[in-house]
């Protein structure tokens, strides 16, 4: 006979109370490393949506995501014309504050030049943006739907179709328009030192048509680090492949959050184990006299060893399992999206177990010095 | 030497103290004791006389300081301990009655009996089926599936003597088996615990101060600051 699982059953209520009490434990430690990961795959859809093989982007920046980066609007000409390049488009990021439906609104508004590459990937519903004129296709998280009209800058945007999961690493929903449309909010919306510049007529050329970056998808054959050696050598242009791009933001952008996330976690992570560590050295003590009359009528050392450590097992792997039903349930409910990975959970069982093993250890070294007098007492 | 006349406990010159100088405490001083086969022996003396540190040393659950201990023939104590697995040597020659039942709590009456059965090697349905014979014949068998929480204090001491016998010991020890019952049940156990003894062949010493159930001991020891006083022959 088990006894273990005949102490569990018989103090089920209990054991389930603490199970449930370290499920939520483990839960909050899988959302943290669910909003990490989230965290990486959003920054990484937006560098991602544009399918690019090449950002050209102002030299001496990492932009545009990391850095701002300005360059000329017609660079994207010069750009399509270079052997390798099949298609290039310019693109401009900037973040803008709404009002819908009495919220404000921060959206992460991308301009595109549709027809050319920066666009969105999959339309979720709606349809994408045919007209120059004031269209707009939005993030599903921005709450908007097709058919609603939203103010930007001066103008009102029509919204004609929803796309899901892109947003920037700050967790801005992103809202593509057009790049003229973005031009023309860029200067709405610009500083009041130089709008009053522009009005005058000064630092025309820069406010006119500048954008943040020109994306380029290159042709099979060509090397992307061949094209971005030759755009490199153009004043004033540097350019980044896909790859260096991602990295940057991964370096840069999500860094910080990475750390700060990791140093959370490692806190979380630490007062499980001592969380852990308590409830099975205090469920140990508990049953001192039970296992000092265990030893009493003869049992080894092996059978009250495996009382502990089942039983140590079954609370972590029963919290941990609590804890990951719980995470997939409530994970949708999220502002930011919360990516869980099988590795991840599996880690997180893995490690659960190594410290349900260490933590008996306390309480069989208890149990061992026991005295099997203490059973008589009197 | 004749075969029922058998000493199955003896205790040669066995003293034992706890702590050193001031705190030095003589729990047991220069013991000799032998209790035979087929006998029911009593402990009296008042409290911290050395009743229970004397069972515990017969029970080799704590080491004398000095002395032989000598159990069904095996010499298990010469001035140290000579057997290293004396917790199999409980399980095989040894029954513990508690003064409180000593039930683990998560298990039910015929589990509590069939534990000791299966640590013994016994098959599961082996032990499950011995257990409740011995319910049965404690008279708690229609009690089998209760938890020990549910039992009335002689319901419980009677499972905790199926316990006890469960692998049938040669020795049984009990601290104050009675002292949680009336006087009918006390009479009644030890009237029990007497047929158990005539028929496995068993010693039992048990420690009381119930004077109503002197009767029923074939010899009462009288214990004083650890030192064995006088043995008196029960005539029965
Ligand atoms: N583990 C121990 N450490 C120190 N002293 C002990 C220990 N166990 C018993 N003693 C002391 O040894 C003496 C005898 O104790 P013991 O428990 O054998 O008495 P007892 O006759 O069983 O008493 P009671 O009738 O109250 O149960 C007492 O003075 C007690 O304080
Ligand atoms: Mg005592």
């Amino acid at each position: 006979m088990n006894l273990a699982y005949r102490d569990v059953r018989h103090n089920l209520f209990r054991f389930v109370l603490t199970c449930l009490g370290l499920s939520l434990l483990m839960a909050v430690v899988l959302a943290m490393i669910g909003i990490y990961n989230g965290l990486v795959a959003d920054a990484l859809n937006i560098v991602k949506a544009p399918q690019a093989d090449l950002w050209v982007v102002e030299s001496g920046t990492q932009g545009p995501f990391a850095e701002a980066s300005k360059i000329p609007g017609s660079t994207r000409d010069a750009v399509a014309r270079l052997h390798g390049v099949a298609e290039a488009g310019s693109i401009t990021y900037q973040t803008v504050e709404a009002r819908h439906a009495g919220d404000t609104l921060r959206l992460y508004v991308i301009g595109y030049e549709p027809g050319r590459p920066g666009g969105p990937q999959a339309i979720a519903e709606g349809r994408g943006i045919t007209q120059t004129h004031f269209e707009l296709v939005a993030d599903r998280q921005t709450g908007l739907v097709v058919g609603d009209r939203i103010r930007l800058g001066r103008n009102s945007f029509a919204v004609v179709g929803l796309v899901e999961d892109t947003m920037n690493s700050g967790g801005d929903p992103a809202a593509f328009i057009t790049l003229p449309n973005a031009q023309i909010l860029q200067s709405q919306l610009a500083p009041p030192a130089q709008r009053i510049q522009t009005a005058r007529g000064a630092g025309l050329l820069e406010s006119a048509d500048t954008v943040a970056a020109v994306i380029a998808r290159l042709e099979p054959a060509a090397d992307p680090l061949g094209v971005a050696t030759t755009v490199r050598q153009w004043k004033h242009l540097g350019a980044l492949t896909q790859a260096e791009q991602e990295a940057i933001l991964i370096g840069s952008v999500v860094d910080r959050a990475k750390r700060q996330i990791g140093l959370f976690l490692g806190i979380l992570l630490t007062v499980s184990a001592v969380v852990i560590a308590l409830i099975i050295y205090t469920m140990t003590m508990e049953k001192l006299k039970q296992i000092a009359t265990l030893k009493l009528i003869g049992a080894p050392d092996r059978t009250i060893v495996s009382l502990i450590v089942q039983q140590s097992l079954a609370l972590g792997m029963v919290g941990w399992s609590f804890g990951l039903i719980l995470i997939l349930l409530v994970k949708d409910y999220f502002p930011r999206r919360v990516v869980l990975e099988p590795v991840n959970a599996a880690a997180l069982g893995g490690i659960i177990i190594v410290v349900c093993i260490v933590a008996s250890g306390l309480g069989v070294r208890a149990a061992l010095k026991v005295d099997p007098a203490t059973a008589i007492g009197g | 030497m004749d075969e029922a006349r058998r000493p199955l406990i003896e205790i040669a010159g066995v003293s034992k103290h706890f702590g050193e100088g001031e705190a030095r405490v003589d729990a047991l001083r220069d013991i000799d004791l032998t209790v035979r086969r087929g006998e029911v022996v009593a402990l009296l003396g008042p409290s911290g006389s050395g009743k229970t540190t004397l069972l515990n040393v017969i029970g080799c659950i704590i080491a004398p300081t000095v002395g032989r201990v000598t159990l069904d023939g095996e010499l298990v104590y010469d001035n140290r301990a000579l057997r290293g697995d004396l917790r199999r040597l409980r399980l095989d020659k040894i029954g513990f009655i508690f003064q409180f039942h000593n039930l683990l709590p998560f298990l039910n009456a015929r589990d509590n009996v069939a534990l000791v059965l299966t640590l013994a090697g016994r098959s599961s349905a082996e032990a499950q089926e011995r257990a409740l014979e011995l319910l049965d014949y404690l008279e708690v068998g229609h009690r089998k599936d209760a938890m020990p929480a549910v039992l009335s204090g002689g319901e419980a001491q009677r499972v905790a003597i199926a316990r006890a016998l469960a692998n049938s010991p040669r020795i049984i020890l009990a601290d104050e088996p009675t002292a949680a019952l009336d006087s009918k049940r006390a009479g009644i156990v030890m009237d029990l615990l007497r047929k158990l003894a005539a028929e496995h062949d068993a010693c039992i010493v048990a420690v009381t101060h119930d004077e109503k159930i002197y009767d029923r001991f074939d010899r009462l020891f009288h214990l004083r600051d650890g030192v064995l006083e006088d043995q008196e022959e029960e005539a029965t």
